[in-house]
């Protein structure tokens, strides 16, 4: 490997080339202060502390300020897509939890919403997978604003926040592996329902959290709410306004933050969000620091629903009431149950296809080798993820596997706002501009 | 389940047979009694009106009232720049032509009876059964003003995969429009710079296309290989 070859090559087209390995700070700027030449491209990325994962940024910088941000994106590019066009509708949901996988659940009822709506039996989903569904949607938005803020706090230097938000989330994960039996890519909402009901005991672990995550959020506002450090690094930075989010098709927090209460839970509602008492949280800033605040606010919103949750859950109207559909076409024949060997169908539901019923055992191996059907057509559901608008657009031809799935990921949009809120300003603001957008490259580049 | 007409009802047109006999296997004595099963393809909808959609203030389904405003911006026949309009589970399709598609972009955006002014993006869609329309670009608009949305499906024959670029319109397609000439090789003509986004810039072929090879996977056994997925026996 010789770097001083490639070196050399790209000098005679670029000009004078400079490997950065680290603490190599002063070296660099000795070399360039003898250089003649006004501008300087950085290429930061894909490994980098600070881009959020793999994401690349190629900078052109005049002294400490960017007159280009480019974007390269793809790193991350796993075909999910297209992998699930041959597996059948219900494997689909493992491959899509695994896109944004710090909002897991948002990306599986995207889905499967989008399937429901295919198959026509949106208005069959029992109200207690409804229900389940809205608790982990809000739980698992409590734990990405965390993680949001958290690493947005570290690329900033402060390990406090950073702390802070890794040890909330890890609540929520906790949460997560209770009710699934996974922390991440749980695959728990399936069409037609939910995998399986919640365990003995959810709903008072949900209650002890639902003790606790007020004071922490408080903790976290404390900390950082009037921080002078804080707020010289956030406000008036990454400034973009409704027209800038409309043009760019940027949605969720960063929209919010710039005044347009936009929220598909209350202006297109799924899964009963209408029944839920809360509230859309905006600033009018259009800044990092907005966006901050709105998603502080917006876990506070989502306590509230959770509690609602939890009320509902408890309550006689859903007590023991099935989660998923009835329609035995559809809803996954199983009943799972926790044995002495792990997660997996339930002793009854063995029984019952190995010893009484042979057309239960056919119908049993047809739906989970084979799969359901969904007539032939296509659909666009869309949910509110922590983000912004995350959409499913759904094409059957009338066989047991998607013909085609396309995720409408916000993260994607949403890197194409880096050259409209970096131009101009410092670089050190980039790290911020970018934190504040949340991207995930997992979801960006699917 | 809604809104398909029933297929293959006498008095219908047949459908094309997409597919015969059961798991894909073709040469191998059929024990299963599958052989004789016969797959027609899904009919192409098309909806008459009236288009109907959730009941707004003015009294008449929303979709009806999309059309009817599009046409009167149009300011001729709506058959002209729209192929074909399609309500299917409660979403409104317009089948535009390629032709006309970035003054249908312009007035969805623009006139204040329609404003849809959120563009969600664009996403590729192959049909390579569907006869000289194989690639389509499929839009989905919002309008945050009239809380309604619109699909807008754009097509393309494979010999001529070019379709007008919207992102002088609609500038957050610039991503999405180079993911869909990446993953499907549609050319949008007028994007500011058409370049690969996922794949490797030196990457050939447009891997989300039906006929993209898929490669099997070779076994330490007897130099036997796994087949590619679409070739492996499976229900269809």
């Amino acid at each position: 490997m010789s770097t001083a070859y490639d070196n050399a090559q790209e000098e005679a087209t670029e000009g004078k080339v400079y490997t950065v390995t680290g603490q190599d700070w002063d070296e660099l700027v000795a070399a360039v202060a003898g250089s003649d030449e006004e501008r300087l491209v950085i290429n930061m990325g894909p490994q980098h502390p600070s881009t959020h994962g793999v994401l690349r940024l190629v900078l052109t910088l005049d002294g400490e300020t960017v007159i280009e941000a480019r974007t390269v994106i793809g790193y991350l590019h796993t075909g999910i897509e297209k992998n699930m066009e041959f597996r059948t509708w219900t494997q689909g949901t493992t491959f899509v939890t695994r896109m944004d996988y710090l909002a897991p659940i948002f990306n599986e009822t995207a889905y499967c919403l989008g399937v429901e709506k295919l198959l026509g039996i949106t208005d069959r989903i029992p109200e207690r997978a409804d229900v389940i569904r809205v608790l982990m949607m809000e739980l698992n938005r409590i734990s990405s604003h965390m993680m949001a803020i958290a690493t947005f706090g570290m690329e900033l230097g402060a390990t406090t926040p950073f702390l802070f938000g890794i040890r909330e989330r890890e609540m929520v994960l906790d949460l997560f592996e209770y009710i699934t039996g996974l922390r991440m890519n749980m695959a728990y909402i399936r069409p037609g329902g939910v995998s399986v009901d919640l365990p003995a005991g959810t709903v008072d672990k949900i209650g002890e959290f639902l003790k606790i995550m007020p004071k922490r959020i408080y903790e976290m506002r404390k900390l950082l709410d009037a921080n002078p450090a804080y707020l010289r690094r956030t406000k008036d930075v990454a400034y973009l306004d409704l027209t800038g989010c409309m043009a760019l098709g940027v949605t969720g927090p960063i929209l919010r933050s710039a005044g347009l209460p936009w929220d598909l839970r209350k202006s297109q509602p799924y899964c009963g969000y209408e029944t839920y008492d809360f509230d859309v949280p905006t600033e009018k800033t259009c800044d990092v620091y907005g966006r901050y605040l709105v998603r502080m606010s917006e876990m506070e919103e989502s306590l509230k629903i959770i509690e609602q949750c939890l009320d509902r859950l408890a309550g006689p109207d859903l007590k023991g009431k099935p989660v998923m559909i009835e329609d035995k076409k559809i809803g996954w024949p199983a009943q799972l149950a926790l044995g002495p060997d792990g997660f997996g169908n339930s002793p009854d539901h063995i029984a019952h296809i190995m010893g009484t019923s042979m057309e239960a055992l056919i119908h049993h191996f047809k739906l989970v080798t084979e799969g359901f059907r969904v007539p032939a057509g296509q659909a666009y559901a869309a949910v509110e993820s922590p983000r912004g608008e995350l959409g499913a657009h759904v094409v059957s031809d009338g066989g047991t596997r998607p013909y085609r799935v396309h995720f409408r990921d916000p993260s994607f949009t949403h890197l194409q706002a880096i050259p409209a809120t970096c131009e101009g300003g410092m670089v050190a603001d980039v790290i911020s501009a970018v934190a504040s957008l949340d991207p995930i490259m997992g979801g960006v580049d699917r | 389940m809604t809104g398909n007409p029933p297929a293959n009802l006498p008095g219908l047109p047949e459908e094309p047979v997409a597919r015969t006999g059961m798991f894909g296997a073709t040469g191998t004595g059929d024990t299963s009694g599958y052989g004789g099963l016969v797959v027609r393809r899904a009919p192409k909808l098309s909806t008459p009106r009236p288009y109907g959609g959730p009941v707004g203030p003015s009294g008449r389904g929303d979709f009806d009232d999309i059309a009817d405003q599009l046409e009167r911006a149009l300011g001729g026949d709506l058959a002209e720049a729209v192929e074909s309009v399609v309500v299917d589970r409660g979403e409104l399709t317009f089948h535009v032509k390629r032709e006309r598609l970035l003054e249908v972009c312009r007035h969805l955006r623009d006139d204040p009876a329609l404003r849809f002014e959120l563009s969600l993006g664009v996403s590729g869609v192959h049909y390579p059964d569907d006869t000289g329309a194989e690639l389509h670009a499929v839009i989905h608009l919002c309008s945050i003003t009239h809380n309604r949305r619109l699909r807008v499906e754009c097509a393309a024959p494979d010999a001529d995969p070019h379709v007008p670029s919207t992102v002088e319109i609609y500038p957050t397609h610039d991503w999405h429009e180079r993911e869909a000439y990446d993953l499907f090789g549609l050319i949008f003509d007028g994007h500011p710079a058409l370049t690969r986004i996922q794949m490797p810039d030196d990457w050939e072929g447009h891997p989300q296309r039906k006929d993209y090879p898929l490669g099997g996977v070779p076994v330490e056994y007897r130099g036997a290989e796994i087949p590619a997925p679409d070739e492996r026996r499976s229900y269809a």
